[in-house]
């Protein structure tokens, strides 16, 4: 176990240079010189040059990346060019509402997809099955974008229920910090929340036609048992797959989010050093990323090994 | 007054499915004993899982249609409510199924699965449990069973993994047991150790076992009557040695001689029956097996044959069964091929 998760942190390594690499050269690709965004339209080209100069940017641009990739494997990933603050600060004060809008935008659609999917499942071919699965259709097709105007329309400015945009750390309570929330991330979630509830379902009718679930029954179990701890904890090995594989949306489909609902997280860090040509920011943000997901993933696989002896026994 | 064990008394049972109702089993009767070993044969698809799943309500009840009784201990299991159902299954009847990595589930440890049934039926602690499933591994013939109780189905073989499903099976001791296919994905040493336990179990329980197979070397093994089905039906119905010596019905003829015998010339030709089964959906309207049989005449073709008695007991569902007494005395009823 013990070696098996050093061995996966060592192959974040590649993973990570290329991230690093493939942000870097595509952010320095972009037209747009982040001295001459800094000094503002007034700026003679001499002083742009100066701080060009002064911020490193005319050295040649392998010797950029080098420069930058040092200090970054060295555990700091400089500063902003435009805050005047350290990137891991900047980036550590964003996360707050990216993380809160992920984890609930997770939570709703796991809490909400799953006891669908089950449902769908065992009233397979019913008028039940078939409305779930339409409305999950619905909400595969629908842009988040959409659906966050919708909601904000109907729930924040007709009925008044929620707030339409804004945010409060939970430091200030948490039904204030999750108030803000609550649209932002069923708008997020929806999507998340179609995909698990096909997948759960399909993934329970195939379970319910295998041969354990027809000794399971031999045994005298109730239905219930039968279903929801003979076939469930099956059906969860390839639930948990689609989980991993959606969280990586689920981070991007913040940025836009965010945006929508003026929630002052990564999304909005990212877009605005973007904005700025704040390439530091932008390298750094996207890099921490792309760490976070690689260790969710990795709590997945380990997840996987729990719900899984097989895998376990791989794994010796 | 006692009733026999099992008494199953022309019972049907009808699918429903997309392309209409299907009849796969048609008035299928027969009974089981105390200490019996009724064998029930047939080529693939002629109803023998259906049946057993028929005894044990396994099959899905929103498309399945049952008709006929199923008398267990004198009391009919097709009425009864699934509540009462539970009580019976695991409990009074079990059953093992065929293929024992697939039907083992693979998140829960051997002991876990095992113990599952007792702790359900004999309102045992789980710890207490886990000490009767050490006790029946040991029973089934499974080296260290306190260390293979911890183990999962993909950790041991085959073999092992069947006798497993034999101790979940017997773990509450029941009065019947159905062993659908049991040895059939086993290899033959490991088949005759596992009929061998499982015979041991009957004796000592004094179960009654339907054993299905559709090897004869099987049933000639391990069961006292046999039952032999074809396209949903019981067609002949008779004890070991009658029906191994004397078949009546020329589909029973066709099956022994399709078994190579040890002894026999090398140069004769092992026989198949001619034709093939024909689907659920298009039942021949006559005799079911008329169309492949040679004895057939314009009867079978018109009128369905009744299951008949004969004064020893045996049971043929032949129009011509009179004719077929003795294997020698007529001529082959099989064309070879
Ligand atoms: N749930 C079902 N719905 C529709 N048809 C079914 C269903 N289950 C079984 N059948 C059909 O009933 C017939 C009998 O099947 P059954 O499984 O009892 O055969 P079998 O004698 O056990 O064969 P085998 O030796 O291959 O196990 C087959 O034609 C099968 O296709
Ligand atoms: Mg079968």
């Amino acid at each position: 176990m013990k070696a098996y998760i050093i061995k996966r942190l060592l192959s974040m390594i590649p993973v990570l240079l290329i991230v690093a690499m493939f942000v870097f050269f595509l952010i320095h690709m972009i037209p747009g010189d982040p001295a001459a965004v800094m000094l503002g339209p007034e700026a003679t080209p001499e002083e742009v040059a100066a701080l060009r100069d002064n911020m490193g940017l005319n050295l040649p641009i392998y010797e950029q990346f080098f420069n930058w990739f040092t200090d970054v494997a060295r555990g700091n990933l400089g500063d902003s060019l435009y805050m005047n603050v350290p990137v891991m600060d900047a980036f550590v004060s964003h996360l707050g509402p990216t993380l809160s809008l992920a984890l609930l935008a997770q939570g709703f659609s796991i809490l909400i997809a799953i006891p669908i999917g089950v449902l769908a499942a065992r009233k397979r071919g019913t008028g039940v099955d078939r409305t779930f699965m339409i409305i999950a259709m619905l909400g595969m097709s629908i842009p988040s974008f959409l659906l966050a105007l919708l909601l904000m329309l109907v729930f924040g400015v007709r009925l008044n229920w929620l707030p339409v945009a804004g945010y409060s750390s939970l430091a200030e309570g948490v039904w204030q910090h999750v108030k803000f929330l609550i649209l932002p991330a069923i708008s997020l979630g929806a999507i998340q929340a179609a995909v698990i509830a096909r997948m759960t379902r399909s993934s329970m009718i195939d379970i319910l036609s295998m041969n354990f679930i027809k000794t399971a029954k031999a045994k005298g179990l109730k239905q219930k048992v039968v279903i929801y701890k003979h076939a469930f904890r099956n059906a969860l090995i390839p639930i948990l797959t689609i989980l991993g594989e959606t969280f990586g949306a689920l981070i991007t489909g913040a940025v836009v989010t965010e945006t929508v609902f003026n929630l002052p997280g990564l999304g909005q860090l990212v877009i605005n050093a973007i904005t700025r040509r704040d390439y530091a920011v932008i390298q750094g943000t996207i890099l921490m990323i792309a760490v976070t997901y690689l260790f969710l993933n990795l709590i997945i696989d380990l997840l996987y090994g729990l719900v899984d002896p097989r895998v376990r026994l791989s794994r010796k | 007054m006692s009733h026999p064990l099992l008494e199953v008394k022309e019972l049907k049972t009808r699918f429903s499915t997309e392309k209409g109702t299907i009849t796969a089993v048609d008035g299928v009767t027969f009974n089981v004993d105390y200490g019996e070993t009724l064998g029930v044969v047939g080529e693939s698809g002629c109803g023998k899982s259906v049946t057993a799943e028929s005894i044990m309500r396994l099959l899905n009840e929103k498309s399945t249609k049952y008709g006929g009784e199923i008398l267990y201990k004198g009391r009919d299991l097709l009425s009864l409510p699934e509540s009462k159902m539970l009580d019976i299954r695991g409990n009074e009847i079990s059953m093992i199924f065929q293929d024992a990595m697939t039907s083992l589930n693979p998140v829960f440890t051997i002991g876990d699965q095992i113990a599952e049934s007792i702790v359900v039926h004999q309102k045992l602690s789980k710890k207490e449990a886990m000490k009767k499933a050490v006790e029946m591994l040991r029973v089934t013939g499974i080296p260290s069973p306190e260390k293979r109780i911890h183990e999962y189905p993909h950790e041991i073989s085959g073999g092992m993994r069947q006798r497993v499903m034999i101790a979940m099976a017997l773990s509450c001791q029941p009065s019947l047991l159905i062993a659908d296919e049991p040895t059939t994905a086993l290899d033959v040493t490991i088949q005759a150790q596992i009929l061998e336990v499982i015979n041991e179990l009957k004796e000592e329980l004094n179960m009654g076992v339907i054993m299905i197979t559709h090897d004869l070397g099987v049933v000639a093994e391990v069961c006292t009557r046999v039952a032999v089905m074809y396209l949903g039906q019981v067609i002949e119905e008779a004890d070991v040695d009658t029906l191994f010596d004397s078949p009546r019905h020329p589909y029973t003829r066709g099956l022994l001689q399709s078994i190579p015998k040890i002894n026999g010339d090398r140069e004769q030709k092992l026989h198949t029956i001619k034709g093939v089964v024909p689907a659920l959906d298009n039942v021949p309207k006559g005799c079911r097996f008329a169309p492949r049989c040679s004895f057939a005449t314009e009867k079978c073709l018109e009128e369905a044959p009744v299951l008949d008695e004969l004064p020893n007991g045996q049971k043929v569902r032949c129009w011509h069964h009179a004719r077929i007494k003795e294997r020698e005395d007529v001529p082959d009823a099989i064309e070879a091929t």
